[in-house]
């Protein structure tokens, strides 16, 4: 009998199923919505490809919000359970998650209706890259506001459960991007401070939201400026406006 | 919060790169090791940097962030970063996340480090 070589244990280990095997998403060229729920919009979602922080245009941003569940009797098993069960229910008004109907599973693709400014509904939507007892992360797809993810998780600090979201992102195109310097960012903040809020006092807590900011980049990548083709704030508006002329369509064919 | 279930050696490979071996867990956890490893890797006229990850064991999306913030830094240092050792679960969490546009992907560090050191 031959005695194994470091490089045949190294190959051993690597065939093994890894611990992390069930929690990604499997790679896929394209998205795909497996169902659109009632209310929904699939026009910025199905065949796009997901893009991460190192696809977008604008400034590289980290920005952590975290509220400690101080006193309340749960783990952070418990809290991500939760979360992934009542996403919707835990955003602020004016935004709609529409969960995919396997839930918060690794591969399945959710739709977002949000508001813009003017009245016009941004349609769009988000991957779920990873999901663990612990975590769970959703990736944006072409044309949403901000190349990236967020990645919720909880995890015991000093004796007490804490719930954070996190977002690595650079927004798409130039136009996000100029939209994220007149006021996006703080759109943004609220939207997350708000879901922490609203997470903490579910589980009965009522205690501030800690925002941390970073610029991992400061770097414009003008390479990028051709994703504005993929802008779903423009095509959600045209889709809006062109809907009487659809709904017109509709009614001779018939 | 939890300490770091992870190990990180340096070591030269060449007059213009150093190897970082990874064992264990890349997770948000892991982010003191890294930068570590790679203030340490970085001394001197290292041009480029080479991720080892035989040894990897689990990697959660914060891992994925954590290499997305490091390629960063050593883009701001006009240094490249390279990887070998991934398995074929990892190449394609690299695909998906698109890491693999931006980080050099080789079956072999003798590959790697010819890659390293040839630019």
């Amino acid at each position: 009998m031959t005695e194994k070589t470091p490089q045949d244990e190294t190959r051993e280990k690597q065939k093994r199923e890894p611990r992390d095997a069930a929690y990604w998403a499997s790679y896929a060229e394209t998205l795909k919505v497996a169902g659109v729920a009632e209310g929904a919009t699939n026009i910025n979602v199905e065949g796009r490809r997901a893009v991460g922080p190192l696809q977008g245009f604008g400034k590289l941003w980290q920005k952590t919000y975290r509220v400690s569940l101080k006193g309340a009797e749960t783990t952070p098993v418990d809290v991500i359970k939760t979360w992934k069960e009542n996403y919707q229910e835990f955003w602020p008004e004016g935004n709609r998650f529409y969960a995919p109907l396997a839930g918060i599973t690794p591969g399945e693709v959710a739709l977002i209706s949000g508001s813009l400014p003017g009245g016009v509904k941004l349609s769009t939507g988000v991957m779920v890259l990873y999901a663990d007892d612990e975590s769970f992360s959703l990736m944006t797809p072409e044309g949403h506001p901000f190349s990236g993810w967020i990645t919720f998780s909880s995890f015991e600090e000093e004796g007490t459960t804490v719930a954070q979201a996190q977002v690595l992102m650079r927004a798409n195109d130039p136009i996000y991007e100029m939209g994220l310097r007149m006021g996006g960012h703080k759109m943004e903040d609220e939207i997350w401070q708000k879901t922490l809020e609203n997470l903490a006092a579910h589980f009965g807590v009522d205690e501030p939201v800690e925002t941390n900011v970073v610029c991992v980049d400061p770097k414009l990548q003008w390479s990028q400026y051709r994703n504005v083709w993929h802008n779903a704030g423009i095509r959600s508006a045209i889709y809006t406006f062109t809907g009487p002329l659809r709904w017109r369509r509709k009614g001779s064919a018939r | 919060m939890p300490e770091a279930q992870v190990k990180m050696n340096v070591r030269e490979a060449g007059e213009k790169a150093s190897i970082i071996d990874v064992e264990g867990d890349l997770t948000a956890f892991a982010e003191a090791v890294l930068m570590d490893a790679y203030n340490q890797a970085s001394d001197g006229q290292v041009r480029a940097i080479i991720l080892n990850f035989e040894g990897l064991e689990y990697m959660n999306s914060s891992g994925i962030g954590l290499l997305v913030t490091l390629l960063i830094r050593i883009n701001r240092e006009k240094q490249r970063l390279l990887t070998y050792g991934l398995s074929d679960h990892y190449r394609s969490i690299f695909q998906i996340t698109r890491l693999d546009d931006a980080i050099a992907i080789h079956d072999s560090e003798e590959e790697a480090v010819r890659a390293a050191n040839s630019a």
